[in-house]
């Protein structure tokens, strides 16, 4: 370990940005957007931590990454030691370093962050993973003997991936039920290639499926089968990670005029059906001139930036709250930004215009202003009375948020939900209404962030492990 | 899985598949679908589910070529497979003896509506069935709709095969004869399930239909299947496929369903090339 006098001046260098594509050429491309660091920028910024005895920033993760411990190999150039030692807790790192909010995670609570910036934790957990994918030096970790006892998981996103790699290590027979085509849930669906390529989640896909996890695509359960159908044949436990997977919508007038998607069926066409390569994928999308995209999450980021992508001569966030009340991750809004994503800010649709043909030319908007703290603790916004103008617009992607998908609930007995229709779960096991039922992630809790939904998957992992080791 | 059985053509776009999918065929009721994937790069096809035989483990399929994506299907032989096979879904259709009912089909339509014919049958209603073609030679399933009908009526848009004009006279022509008629169930392209509703709405004859919107991921998650029923926003996916056709915007689902049409025209083409090329 180094030496103690020498911290200040370690905290005088300044954190290491990452080399990203130049705006003005990735708005024409859907690659990646950052390239990652270089082993020497890794390095230097493994350097800046200051190895705290009682690291904060290992209590601001949801699955207690031992963050310092990692840091210390990549500054030691042991990249892919600095690799297992995140898989130690972590099943998907290259996952995590991209898309999750560590400004209000472990970087939040880094020391450094109180007079400089943060050390890069998220980018250097990418580093760390992308190292170790790219050396074709993956291991396989050992497995617990097979125990004889089956667990289905139901829902092949972060959640039910995460569950389902703790659980086949500790020798359960795991079969993961996936209704789309492709594993990943909103890594494939949701999120573009631009900020999450699809080869890194199929790496881990493929990581999984080589520790012993079975994957079944195509299979709707609630339709196909029903959860008591799954126990009937054979399995012992079930972990419910179907997501918040329906769209929300607004319910004003014109909301179904040709051109206005969900954000879920625009960023699943383009994502998971790659129709921004149509022809020559089969799907296609409507490549809009003027794009309004409602809402101010990183689904509206993601969005936009797809709007862009496709060739959009204007892409507009239309949101009814300022830049402070986003709840899009402050890097996405400035991503946004330099590539030249406009802001419509204070301001809500009520009505959309369409023409004779049906399709939408615009979005008739009021502005707003913002009132008293609502439940959210966030201001209010309170339409301003004679405010209303059009933005033209001919594609519009509605992103306000999504709900509780009912199949799975309206087809299981007992199954608690609430008001809302997300699954009763409680906290820390994930133990629903029925007994050896599970679930967490996104069906739970509402929409969150891929790192909840991973920390789920972990505590359902041990209560099902208890529970079946009493059994 | 996923494996084509059979392959048959029913007339000269039409073409039926008998598929080996044991877990669908012991699931399947009438009126769900399935969704297939030809590739890779193929889209994600609804298709309504025909017939099933949950001995043989098989389902069938019917559709017409109007695309791209029907095109390579149509070019594909038994013994191939799917790369994707997703069902059941959708809601079955509500089955119950209803008493005298009238079951429609026009176009590939009768592929649809046959499953619906079928149960009914079993179910006890007495089944008047009505299917049409623009010409003979586009009519399907005549044999196996008698078979589920107590009586069939046969129309085609030209005259070239029995009642000559669209089902749609028929049925006015059974409505104006006084027959007594307990529900109607009309499955077909738009125009003619709107007008078949216009037929039966002042009379009070609740009208079941199955819409084709067109969707993604058919399972409630992306709302490109959303219709206009009774003023309210549903999803064909998960709230359909059948709605009470009285209540159905059909402007809206024309207009929706024309959405890709360039897109469609730029694919073919791009197909055609290729092809060609070949």
């Amino acid at each position: 370990m180094e030496n103690n006098d020498i911290k200040p001046k370690k905290e005088k260098v300044p954190r290491h940005k990452m080399p990203e594509q130049d705006p003005k050429v990735r708005i024409h491309n859907f690659n990646e957007v950052p390239t990652g660091y270089t082993d020497e920028m890794a390095i230097a910024e493994a350097k800046r931590c200051i190895q705290c005895k009682k690291p904060g920033c290992v209590a601001g993760c949801p699955v207690d990454v031992d963050i310092p411990g990692f840091i210390a190999l990549i500054a030691e150039g042991k990249f892919i030691e600095a690799a297992l030692k995140l898989k130690e807790t972590n099943g998907l790192p290259a996952v995590c370093g991209r898309v999750c909010p560590q400004e209000d995670q472990c970087e939040k609570f880094c020391i450094l962050g109180k007079k400089g910036e943060p050390v890069a934790v998220g980018r250097l957990e990418r580093f760390a993973a992308d190292t170790e994918r790219n050396s074709g030096k993956v291991t396989i970790p050992p497995r617990a003997k097979a125990n004889g006892k089956r667990v289905a998981v139901v829902g092949a996103g972060p959640s039910g991936l995460t569950i389902a790699g703790d659980l086949v290590k500790l020798g359960y027979d795991v079969t993961i039920f996936e209704a789309l085509h492709k594993a990943g849930g909103v890594l494939v669906y949701g999120i573009p290639e631009f900020r999450l390529p699809k080869a890194i989640v199929e790496a881990e896909v493929d990581y999984l499926t080589k520790l012993g996890v079975k994957i079944e695509t195509n299979a709707v359960i609630g339709r196909l089968k029903t959860v008591d159908e799954l126990f009937a044949e054979g399995f012992d436990a079930v972990y419910l990670a179907v997501g918040a997977g329906a769209p929300v919508f607004m319910n004003i007038p014109g909301e179904n005029l040709s051109g206005i998607y969900s954000a879920n069926e625009y960023l699943t066409r383009s994502n998971l059906m790659k129709a921004y390569r149509f022809p020559e994928y089969d799907t296609p999308i409507v490549r809009g001139k003027k794009v309004a995209v409602i809402g101010g999450g990183n689904v509206a980021m993601d969005s936009v930036r797809t709007a862009l992508r496709l060739g959009a001569e204007t892409a507009t966030i239309v949101y009814r709250r300022t830049e402070v009340e986003m709840p899009a991750r402050i890097e996405e809004v400035h991503h946004a930004k330099e590539e030249g994503v406009q802001f419509q800010l204070l301001t809500n649709p009520v009505e959309y215009l369409g023409n004779k043909e049906g399709w939408v030319t615009g979005l008739r908007c009021q502005r707003m202003e913002l009132g008293e703290p609502d439940q959210s603790g966030r201001r209010r916004p309170v339409p301003v009375v004679g405010s209303e103008f059009v933005i033209p617009a001919d594609t519009v992607v509605v992103s306000v948020g999504t709900m509780a998908n009912p199949i799975v609930p309206a087809t299981t007995p007992g199954l608690e939900t609430n008001k809302w229709g997300y699954i009763v779960a409680k906290d820390g096991t994930g133990q629903t209404s029925r007994k050896g039922v599970y679930a967490g992630g996104d069906i739970v809790t509402g929409s969150a962030t891929v790192i909840l939904a991973m920390g789920a998957g972990r505590q359902a992992a041990k209560a099902i492990h208890e529970f079946l080791s009493q059994a | 899985m996923n494996r084509i059985i059979e392959k048959k053509d029913l007339s000269e776009n039409v073409v039926q598949m008998v598929l080996d999918a044991p877990e669908i065929a012991l699931k399947r009721r009438a009126g769900q679908f399935v969704i297939l994937k030809t590739d890779e790069k193929g889209e994600r096809i609804p298709l309504t589910i025909v017939d099933s035989d949950s001995a043989a483990g098989t389902i069938t399929i019917i559709f017409q070529v109007v695309g791209k994506s029907t095109a390579a299907m149509a070019k594909m032989k038994a013994g191939q497979s799917f790369t994707d096979l997703q069902g059941p879904l959708g809601n079955p259709t509500e089955i119950e003896n209803y008493g005298r009912v009238v079951c429609i089909g026009g176009g590939v339509g009768v592929g649809v509506v046959y499953p619906l014919a079928a149960a009914l049958k079993k179910a006890g209603n007495h089944v008047t069935s009505i299917i049409g073609a623009r010409t003979k030679s586009l009519l399907i399933l005549e044999e196996e709709m008698k078979q589920v009908s107590d009586k069939l009526v046969v129309a085609t848009d030209d005259g070239s095969y029995g009642f000559h004009g669209f089902v749609s006279a028929v049925l006015q022509q059974m409505i104006d004869a006084g027959e007594k008629i307990d529900r109607v169930f009309a499955i077909g392209p738009v125009p003619m399930m709107r007008v078949l509703c216009n037929v039966t709405r002042p009379h009070g004859i609740k009208t079941i239909v199955s819409l084709n919107a067109i969707m993604v991921d058919a399972t409630g998650m992306c709302g490109a299947c959303r219709v206009s029923v009774d003023g309210k926003t549903k999803f064909t996916c998960v709230d359909g496929p059948e709605f009470d056709g009285h209540a159905v915007d059909f402007d809206l689902l024309a207009s929706r369903l024309r959405m890709y049409l360039d897109q469609e025209k730029q694919s073919m083409e791009a197909y055609r090339c290729q092809c060609h090329g070949k």
